[in-house]
């Protein structure tokens, strides 16, 4: 008695494809032959690929947001994993209000951050530079990989750590061989899912970002305020699969499911 | 050895702490100060002037009363479309045989993962004046419907993206039923409709509130979805102080919306939060 009647799975039907349909319509109008937003009919055409690919604007945006994704999700793992560590085995006074503060940037609206961000930086000077970037990428997406290494680290069996240091080695050999490769799904895991939510992240960057640094979300966000062509819709296709991709490789490492429902 | 370093935590958390100290309190207290700073349309801001003008402008000024009013009932329209269909497609999908359960979950939470501004771009295709919608509306005879720059198209667009927020609760909170107390149910003569109505819905309300807190949230301060769908006319509150930053350039007006933005979703995700710990917290460990 736990089957589904033929109207659940209809109404199944219908959720899955609201949730598909405007992937997979800007997928299909990127490869029209058309000069206007089509559904190609006749041929498919790479021509409006070719067409961002010589696009000077977003190949330098594409670049700038490559590099902001790995360098700041670098970043937020670097200062995730030693957080984690210390959120979840020590206890301390103020504990619970570094991990909240750490997870704040999760239920702050981008918008706010960003607006913040940007008095910060007209006060001190530097606006908009990829340096500053990458700290304002940090922030936001620490609270992923803080997440997961907390994940990884609650389960751990601290024998094993125990053993090593019995055997003589030093609190650094030990971090190095044996805690680290036990939590490293955890930590690829998070620095991956930091690395898609920098590559996307537009309501805060928008603020941030100089016309030398702008990033692919923003100058997409910015193109389509202007003009609707299927240029836009060719670098969209890009992004799916650039994000399909990460994906991909978030599932072999650590299980996409396991990222987006817990265990 | 944990006990006999009382210092490595805070070393540990450090650079983290000073990260979050320098690009988070920080500039959210500037953004404080700013917003009680005089302004001046030539001159600009004034700093060391202060005044509670921005604040009296936002709450007796009928255009940001609209705003506020109309950001207010989009995200509670999408939040309870999001629980009406969010809801029971988590509880379809967790009755789904082993190959399509995982499948079919995964389909309907990785656009989660796509760039806001492609599924907004996507849905501007399928909604405009000449889009798949109203060309299937015509196939079976009707009228085309006006979609794109109105409300219509903001909240389609944000239940899309705010669906997989409601489902991962309730999938969440699904998974902890146990369903031998439903069969037990329906074996005592209990209809399915009354099984799903008293016995798995108290489960999953726990899940289905803490879905709607997060959806309400993040449709409130939505930015790409209207400033994409809504046209230069349908402003959201996060549209408004985009514009001030950046076309009228009132900084001080645009920081006091974007502060009594985020007062409100605080409070409504920490009230709600402690309603939940008072009421459910049993459920939720």
């Amino acid at each position: 008695m736990r089957q589904n009647g033929p109207l659940a799975l209809l109404f199944n039907a219908l959720v899955i494809t609201f949730m598909l349909a405007p992937l997979l319509v800007v997928c299909l109008v990127a490869f029209t032959p058309e000069n206007t937003l089509s559904l190609p009919t006749t041929e498919f055409s790479l021509r409006w690929f070719e067409a961002v690919f010589v696009h000077p604007d977003f190949v330098q945006s594409f670049w700038n947001s490559l590099w902001l994704a790995l360098a700041s999700a670098t970043l937020a793992t670097l200062l995730a994993v030693p957080a984690g560590m210390a959120i979840t085995r020590y206890n301390f006074p103020g504990r619970d209000f570094l991990n909240g503060l750490f997870l704040s940037p999760l239920i702050i609206p981008h918008l706010v951050l960003g607006v913040a961000l940007l008095r910060l930086f007209a006060l001190v000077g530097g606006g908009g530079s990829f340096g500053w970037l990458v700290l304002a990428h940090a922030l936001i997406i620490t609270p992923y990989t803080l997440r997961l290494v907390v994940a990884a680290l609650v389960g751990f069996d601290r024998s094993a750590e125990q053993a090593a240091l019995s055997l003589g080695a030093s609190q650094t050999q030990m971090f190095i061989r044996v805690t680290l490769p036990m939590i490293l799904p955890g930590v690829t895991g998070g620095w991956l899912l930091a690395f898609i939510n920098s590559f996307d992240e537009v309501t805060m960057s928008i603020f941030v970002t100089s016309p030398s640094t702008i990033t692919l979300p923003v100058r997409m966000y910015m193109y389509a305020t202007e003009s609707i062509d299927p240029l836009m819709a060719a670098v969209s296709a890009l992004m799916v699969a650039v994000t399909a991709l990460a994906m991909l490789i978030l599932d072999r490492v650590y299980g996409l499911d396991r990222v987006l429902v817990g265990r | 050895m944990s006990h006999s370093r009382p210092l490595t935590p805070w070393w540990l958390t450090a650079p983290a702490f000073l990260l979050f100290t320098c690009l988070l309190l920080v500039p959210l207290l500037l953004t404080a100060v700013l917003s009680f700073n005089a302004y001046d349309p030539v001159t600009g801001v004034k700093a060391g002037e202060f005044t509670l003008e921005h604040y009296a402008h936002v709450f007796t000024d009928d255009y940001y009363y609209g705003i506020f009013w109309r950001t207010f009932w989009i995200s509670g329209l999408v939040t309870l479309i999001c629980i009406a269909v969010g809801a029971p497609e988590a509880y379809i999908l967790s009755r789904m045989g082993k190959p399509w359960r995982s499948i079919l979950l995964l389909v309907v939470l990785a656009p989660l993962l796509v760039s806001v501004v492609v599924r907004a771009f996507g849905w501007s295709l399928l909604l405009g004046p000449e889009g798949l919608v109203n060309g299937c509306l015509k196939l079976i005879g009707l009228q085309p419907v006006r979609m794109l720059y109105t409300e219509i198209a903001v909240v389609v667009a944000l239940v899309h993206v705010m669906l997989p927020f409601m489902v991962i609760p309730v999938w969440t909170s699904l998974q902890k039923l146990d369903h031998g107390v439903e069969n037990a149910a329906l074996s005592l003569g209990a209809s399915p409709f009354t099984t799903l109505r008293r016995i798995v819905l108290p489960q999953v309300l726990p899940g289905i509130l803490s879905g709607s807190l997060i959806v309400f949230g993040l449709a409130a301060s939505a930015f790409a979805i209207p400033g994409l769908l809504g046209g230069r006319r349908l402003k959201m509150v996060a549209t408004v102080v985009y514009d001030e930053y950046l076309h009228e350039l009132n900084w001080p007006l645009g920081a006091a919306i974007a502060l009594i933005l985020l007062v409100a979703n605080l409070v409504v995700m920490l009230s709600y939060n402690r309603l939940l710990e008072g009421r459910y917290k049993k459920s939720l460990v």
